[in-house]
């Protein structure tokens, strides 16, 4: 993939949280590493982020939370790209996540949880090597 | 504040110090950086000397405690009188749930309320709307009418407790539910004392919980504090929040000048809608965070103060001292707080405690260690709340007033802070105030860029953080997190269900229909407020009635 399409990445967050100095940072991060970032700002549904991803044609949507309601909006999010026919978009998430719910948003079809303190290059480098 | 011949006596002497002593030792043994800096980037000299505070005079810059400019704080006798009140924030799950929270925490010396209120109250929607789906009761106690409110303050006398009231948006309608509440317990307004935060500025810029564009939304926040100042006048009618702006990535100084700088707004505000500025301005309180940088963080509230009592003489005229002091809370920075072996945190909480004790704050909250995991467990908000009774009962900070005034370093910082300051109010005065500045993402990127280059510091290895780059360890994964119950929306969408079943359908359409009258004209809308939910609407009912007029905020992001 590398070299032919810069990798188009939508960062989200769902619900009402507003902590979004990760999600802005990381937008910044990945446009660094050379990728196109849409960021769409708070307060975003399912399908809202669903409507972002067909309409941008996305590569990855990043997914960020620090309320509380990952167990509902992420596998909710992975639910609809599979209705809306978008199978091949890499989901992957972020913020105050317990260890415990991780496996249970991974069987959803997360492919993977960025804890607090994970190095901005390892969610880089995960992306760069997971995208479809 | 020094002899001319002795400062020149000191700068000879400090110069044969640089070239002979230093320069040996440091060519034996290099110092670990070449600059050293604070967590804000603050460059930290080697040594500081009464050179760096050679033009400082007493009794301008710094003065007495209680007078003008109050760099020493604002009472006079500070915390030898009392202590800080020690104001631990708390919510989750229903109104019944947290009310045996705040009997605990009161049981256990706490010595004032602060209410965290759950997503969709802040956001302004009932629990049974569709956006409040996964949210009910996590970050907050659910709130939806006047009916939980009650249930959260049983056996809480109102005129002897005050409350804090993290609300921002919808503040006139969580208010004018407590107010409801006094009148029904027989505690007239008068005798009513706490805080609502009531700053949208900072809701705009870094915190997301808005509702409305920002020219009604002031317009909210401005009839608050005026139906305040005329009938519930020991209410602390806005606490204009830097700690959200640092939380958001900010450096210290940029705190403290965005949070001074909405607060001109604010004043101006009020000004302009015809208030004395001595009449609101006593009442007017502030909120900062505090991080593991202990001297760092004193130099800036000691800057604070003095820039902002230098704002109210000068620029707006005041006469009272009252409206000239900044008073504030402080909370301890959630952001320092690490996943990784997190009993480390209870030690950075300690040393944010000190600061603030340093600072001179009127109130604070301290994080429980396990925040950065999980909502804090009832252990770890204990731990938290034993943190500020040991630094007040046992570390003698609270004995002497201002105990680091003098020192070179912290004055020399504190004028740093307070010169930055300045540069950004005057900065943000030329391009047309907050609200222009805001509405250009320039106050959101100059936050943005801090987070940045702080980020890229920790990732490059040139500032160390315990656990995170340097320390590290393999751990369990933790246990014993506290769970929010998630059946939360369902046990508030069927309390919801029989309010709007037995409530007087007639008499809450009459409260509604008033509001929305109200609202369209320029009057005062608190008073309609109070009505409408007494007649028991709710929290979304009264907001949407707002919505319909004002339509909702959507920012411009600037990524």
């Amino acid at each position: 993939m590398a070299g032919e399409k810069r990798i188009k990445v939508i960062m989200a967050k769902p619900g009402l949280d507003g902590h979004d100095r990760g999600a802005k940072l990381l937008a910044r991060v990945f446009a660094e590493a050379g990728m196109e970032v849409v960021y769409t700002g708070l307060r975003q549904t399912p399908e809202m982020i669903v409507d972002a991803a067909l309409q941008e044609d996305a590569d990855v949507v990043g997914l960020s939370s620090l309320s509380g309601v990952h167990n509902y909006f992420f596998p909710r999010v992975v639910e609809l790209l599979k209705e809306r026919g978008l199978d091949d978009v890499l989901v992957v998430g972020g913020g105050i996540i317990p260890e415990e719910d991780i496996t249970g948003l991974k069987e959803a079809g997360v492919a993977a949880i960025f804890g607090p303190g994970t190095k901005t290059k390892d969610i880089v480098g995960f992306i760069e090597k997971n995208v479809r | 504040m020094y002899d001319r011949h002795k400062l020149d006596a000191i700068k000879a002497e400090k110069e044969q110090w640089d070239c002979g002593p230093v320069e040996k030792a440091c060519a034996k043994f290099p110092e670990r950086k070449t600059i050293f800096t604070t967590i804000s980037g603050e460059e930290v000299n080697r040594l500081y000397t009464p050179l760096d505070v050679a033009d400082s005079d007493y009794e301008t810059k710094l003065g007495f405690p209680g007078e003008y400019p109050f760099t020493r704080g604002v009472q006079p006798t500070m915390y030898r009188g009392r202590f800080w009140t020690m104001r631990q924030y708390a919510g989750f799950g229903t109104a019944k749930e947290t009310n045996e929270r705040y009997r605990y925490l009161l049981e256990q010396g706490q010595t004032g309320l602060s209410v965290a209120f759950d997503l969709p109250t802040q956001s302004g929607y009932d629990s049974d709307h569709p956006l409040s789906m996964g949210e009910v009761g996590k970050v907050g106690v659910a709130i939806d009418s006047v009916d939980d409110m009650r249930v959260l303050f049983d056996q809480i006398p109102l005129d002897k407790e005050t409350t804090s009231m993290t609300i921002n948006a919808p503040a006139t309608v969580l208010l004018a539910m407590y107010l409801a509440l006094a009148e029904e317990q027989g505690v007239p307004y008068h005798k009513v004392g706490g805080t609502v935060q009531n700053d949208i500025l900072k809701e705009i810029i870094c915190r997301g919980q808005y509702i409305y564009p920002p020219h009604p939304s002031m317009r909210l926040t401005v009839d608050l504090i005026k139906f305040c100042y005329e009938q519930v006048p020991k209410w602390n009618t806005i606490s204009i929040s830097g700690y959200h702006i640092r939380e958001a990535g900010s450096t210290a100084a940029q705190e403290m000048a965005f949070t001074i700088a909405n607060g001109i707004t604010y004043v101006q505000s009020c000004i302009d809608r015809g208030m004395e500025v001595d009449s609101f301005a006593p009442r007017l309180s502030f909120f900062y965070n505090a991080f593991t940088n202990v001297l760092e963080e004193v130099a800036k509230f000691r800057a604070g103060r003095r820039y902002w009592a230098k704002v109210m003489k000068e620029r707006f005229g005041s006469q009272n001292p009252r409206s000239m002091m900044m008073r504030y809370h402080v909370q301890t920075g959630g952001v320092t707080l690490t996943a990784q072996q997190p009993i480390n945190n209870v030690i950075r909480v300690a040393l944010q405690t000190l600061a603030t004790a340093y600072g001179g704050a009127q109130s604070l909250h301290t994080n429980s260690y396990d925040e950065a995991l999980c909502l804090p467990t009832e252990e770890a908000v204990t731990v938290a709340l034993r943190t500020q009774q040991i630094v007040a009962e046992e570390s003698g900070a609270a004995d002497t007033i201002d105990p680091l005034a003098g020192s070179y370093y912290v004055e020399a910082m504190t004028d740093r802070i307070e010169e930055e300051i300045d540069d950004y109010i005057k900065k943000i005065d030329a391009m047309g105030g907050t609200l222009k500045a805001i509405e250009e993402g320039y106050i959101q990127k100059e936050i943005q860029d801090s987070a940045y280059r702080f980020q890229r510091e920790i990732e490059s290895n040139e500032r160390i953080y315990v656990g995170i780059n340097k320390y590290t360890m393999e751990e369990p994964p933790p246990t014993n997190l506290l769970k929010v119950d998630p059946k939360q929306r369902e046990i508030e969408t069927e309390k919801l269900e029989i309010l709007r079943t037995e409530r007087n359908e007639k008499v809450w359409k009459a409260a509604l229909d008033r509001l929305a009258e109200v609202s369209r004209t320029g009057d005062n809308v608190m008073p309609a407020v109070i009505e409408a939910v007494k007649a028991r609407a709710t929290v979304g009912e009264i907001c949407d009635v707002w919505r319909d007029i004002w339509g909702e905020y959507r920012p411009k992001e600037f990524v």
